[in-house]
């Protein structure tokens, strides 16, 4: 078991908190800055889908696990980040600046979507955003002149100034950085005022006013940098994908963004990417698994969604804090061992708390 | 010197009348208690002067300046906090992030400072963290710093919920039923606290309460409230010897 | 006419639209889930109807309980394995929950009965009544009285029976309601079964207007929006704003471009949550602190 001492106060606020963990992640850096020399370019190109997916899961993470305001259509700024990007490629823009435009953009739209959802709650606010992302998918099917409609639209290369990102390892590293980039700001604003508001606001939000907290502000701001992010993570998928259809960024792949955040553990960082290891790495897994059923379980169609649905539910059933809350549940077991008691974790019997009297 | 002064307060849901008519002041530096009984209205007054709601009638001012149409996210900044009857915490959170939640009002970063940690940032959270401990010693909250609330005993999260208010270094403190809940000693050792807030912070503090004793021991005016009428003010002493408010306890 | 014409046939895809609304309500009502798998069950019935119809070959007649009998069986059992370790837990787990399930039922559909579309043969398919060049047809009919039928039934059964109480009660204080004892559990189960039940009605009643396949339970997002329309906690409110979105997503088929009648369900939705969010039989109240 592991005691800190602490002898300033900057150790409750600093990124780090002992020894063992930089250790650890610097093992894990080192870890995946050195797999391009291993892991031939297939592998590289899921890892580089696991970042993208990751990336947008920190916009959702912070929208849904830490400020409260659930979003059922996000696929919508993926969508919005990507088209975004592809269509400012293609007018010449350069890369670095098409990149923080689009990002910027979904930003924009993203804001402005919080300002009528400020009005709405919960399972309201739910729906509200559903159908803002069917919305947003009607009108990309039906933009031709921007996004070529159902014909879809081709994705330029990457490159910044003649320097290519186009081959696996190039664009490995790309959505490497990004993502520690993103990850950082993240943590920043999660220990600072800002986040501290967000969470608040998900808690208790008369609470949250009377400490000063301005709601409409504080929502807005989530929405905004929520789909910035996940714009972000848009225009890098753009370029994976290589050729944008709207088909590309349906309900499915909204609720796909949820099931990663909830199935990692919904409100940490770190559930973003054990969730973005799931739904990169699940389909790999499923095709290995389907060489091995009879045919007749093997081809069913809708199998995937079937199988992403099983695991939902088992998750939110037996362990609602996701894959993190089992590490850690795993972890403890090892720090305490051999005192550790079963009890510790037991779920308290829970009754209903109505939302009706809000 | 009047720091809070409600004059003509009411507040009408449908045909139920919370408060009718109410006017009183609060010097700087009192503690003053509002009781009466159940339904007397005291909780509306709390929310009505922390502009949760919204008063049908009268007006209210703060520190020389009319609050009566302030946003509810502006009164923290203009220094008052409260406490709510049935804790409003942020149950998933610890009670030093709890605590830290309370110096939002404190904040001088912007977002961008926010987002890059830049040096500023990190000047104000370690100014944060050392206000937070200054309140948990106040409060003797420091066994308690790293855990999350909703595993917290009862007396502990009303402390935190004074404790968070401290934070925001509130001129005026409105407590809505401090003790409800608490067993003798945990009231004696809230009624030391108060006197500590008062007197050490120089905290003005408005108090709903139940308990005649703490009432009695800690406040410089009462004031005494029923079916939404104010019906009597005064030092503890007289109020309890009212005729008024003995009729409305007690009856005819 | 045309207009005419037009609102039957709004107001039959209304009918539709309402009755899987219905469903979610009377779930949301007693339980306070939200159950985004309404539409699934809908598909499951329809399916089933099939199989009894078509595969089993049974009259119309007896299928037609079958089907009703098995979903309600299928509510139940959905409610005893999968949402009874939930209760307690937050609303937003229980509706990834019901995602997840709609997720499964389509898998399981796909497997039992494959993903080509499939017709179900009714009885009065194919006929039409022509009122004066105002030309209905027969499967419309029956929607439109099929539902009206079903929502008197259910009128008579939660008005006369305590089952409407106990299902209030269980749902604004779940522990008070343990303590005075209804039995909580047993009346998640039957709403639940009700719940499947009346989705059954509404697949039964659709399948000969649009084909069997397994994903056509994505018309309950529609439906989500229907039962939003007209107040989450209201079960007129659910049939009412099914009609209204029926019949308006057939006029702005006719008087707007392509494409927006499929949004104009999305769109109604939007403005509704915006000028008046709980809808048109309110429902939520304040929390007073």
């Amino acid at each position: 078991m592991r005691f800190i001492k602490k002898t300033h106060y900057i150790q409750d606020i600093q990124l780090f908190k002992h020894q063992g963990q930089i250790f650890w992640y610097g093992a894990l850096c080192i870890t995946l800055l050195l797999s391009p020399l291993v892991l031939p370019d297939f592998y590289l190109g899921e890892l580089s889908m696991v970042f993208i997916y990751a990336i947008a899961g920190i916009g959702l993470m912070l929208l849904t696990g830490y400020t409260g305001l659930v979003s059922l259509g996000h696929a919508a700024f993926l969508a919005i980040g990507a088209y975004t990007h592809a269509y400012l490629l293609a007018q010449g823009w350069p890369f670095p600046v098409s990149i923080i435009c689009a990002t910027l953009l979904s930003s924009l739209v993203g804001a402005i979507i919080g300002i009528p959802a400020l009005r709405m709650t919960g399972i309201y606010l739910a729906v509200a955003t559903l159908a803002f992302a069917i919305i947003v998918e009607q009108v990309l099917s039906h933009w031709e002149s921007v996004t070529g409609g159902f014909r879809g639209m081709a994705v330029e290369l990457p490159s910044i100034g003649s320097f290519a990102l186009d081959d696996s390892v190039t664009f490995y590293f790309l959505c490497l950085f990004v993502l520690a980039g993103c990850l950082l700001l993240a943590l920043n604003l999660l220990r600072t005022s800002t986040g501290r508001a967000m969470t608040a606001i998900r808690d208790s939000e008369i609470s949250a006013q009377s400490m000063g907290i301005h709601l409409a502000y504080t929502k807005t701001l989530a929405f905004g940098i929520s789909a910035g992010f996940t714009g972000l993570a848009g225009s890098l998928l753009a370029h994976k994908i290589g050729y944008l259809a709207p088909d590309s960024f349906t309900l499915l792949t909204s609720i796909q963004l949820l099931l990663m955040v909830v199935v990692g553990g919904l409100g940490s960082l770190h559930g973003v990417i054990y969730g973005a290891l799931f739904i990169g790495l699940l389909p790999q897994g499923l095709a290995l698994l389907r060489d091995t059923l009879p045919p007749a379980l093997a081809q069913i169609p809708g199998l995937e969604p079937g199988i992403f649905g099983l695991i939902l539910v088992l998750v939110l059933i037996y362990e609602p804090q996701g894959i993190y809350g089992r590490w850690l549940k795993i972890r403890n077991y090892f720090e305490e061992f051999p005192l550790y008691r079963k009890a510790t974790h037991k779920r308290q019997r829970s009754y209903l708390r109505t939302e009706r009297l809000k | 010197m009047s720091l809070l002064a409600a004059t003509n307060l009411s507040l009408s849901f449908g045909g139920v009348h919370a408060v009718e008519d109410v006017s009183f002041s609060v010097n700087k530096g009192e503690v003053f208690s509002i009781i009466g009984p159940n339904g007397a209205g005291k909780t509306t007054l709390f929310n009505l002067i922390s502009r949760i709601y919204d008063a049908s009638n009268g007006s209210i001012r703060f520190n020389e300046q009319d609050i009566s149409q302030v946003p509810t996210h502006r009164i923290a900044e203009l220094g008052i906090a409260r406490t709510f009857q049935n804790t409003e915490l942020f149950e998933q959170e610890t009670v030093l992030r709890n605590l830290l939640i309370g110096q939002h009002v404190h904040r001088r970063t912007n977002l961008l400072q926010e987002f890059l940690f830049l040096p500023s940032a990190r000047q104000q959270e370690l100014r944060f963290r050392e206000d937070v401990e200054d309140v948990i010693d106040l409060l003797d909250l420091q066994h308690y710093r790293h855990q999350v609330i909703a595993n917290l005993p009862y007396g502990v999260r009303k402390m935190v919920e004074v404790a968070r208010a401290l934070c925001l270094k509130p001129m005026l403190l409105l407590l809505d039923e401090p003790s409800s809940g608490l067993n003798p000693e945990e009231t004696e050792d809230l009624s030391f606290q108060i006197e500590d807030i008062n007197q050490e912070l120089g905290t003005t503090i408005l108090m709903v309460e139940h308990d005649m004793n703490l009432v009695s021991r800690t406040s410089t005016r009462v004031m005494a409230l029923a079916d939404g009428k104010l019906i009597a003010v005064g030092s503890p002493v007289d109020i309890q010897q009212h005729p008024e408010v003995l009729k409305a306890y007690l009856g005819e | 006419m045309e207009v005419l014409q037009l609102l039957i046939s709004g107001i039959s895809q209304g009918c539709v639209y309402g009755l899987i609304a219905l469903g979610f309500v009377l779930i949301y009502k007693a339980t306070e889930m939200v159950n985004f798998a309404q539409g699934d069950l809908m598909m499951l019935g329809a399916f089933f109807a099939y199989s009894y119809v078509n595969i089993f070959e049974l009259p119309f007649y007896l299928a037609f309980p079958a089907t009703i009998l098995t979903m309600a069986m299928v509510g139940a059992l959905t409610e005893r394995l999968l949402l009874r370790p939930m209760i307690g837990e937050p609303h937003f787990s229980v509706l990834m929950l019901t995602i997840g399930l709609g997720f499964i039922l389509r898998a399981v559909a796909g497997a039992i009965w494959g993903n080509e579309p499939r017709a179900l043969s009714t009885p009065y398919a194919g006929g039409v009544i022509d009122l004066n060049g105002l030309i209905i047809g027969d499967e419309n009919l029956v929607i439109i009285l099929g539902t009206a039928a079903l929502c008197l039934l259910l009128y008579f059964f939660f008005r006369f029976t305590r089952l409407g109480l106990a299902m209030q009660a269980a749902s604004q204080n779940q522990l008070a309601a343990f303590y005075v004892g209804i039995p909580v559990k047993r009346v998640y189960s039957m709403v639940w079964a009700i719940s499947a039940s009346i989705s059954a009605v509404a697949g039964i009643l659709v399948a000969p207007v649009s084909l069997i396949d397994p994903l056509m339970g994505f018309v309950g997002i529609k439906a989500f929006a229907a039962a939003i329309v007209g107040g989450f906690g209201s079960l007129p409110g659910a049939i009412i704003g099914g009609l209204i979105i029926g019949i308006v997503e057939q006029f702005a088929g006719l008087y707007l471009p392509t494409g927006f009648s499929d949004v104009s369900a999305y769109v109604i939705l939007l403005v509704m949550l915006l000028i008046r969010p709980q809808g048109i039989f309110a429902s939520m109240q304040q929390k007073k602190v």
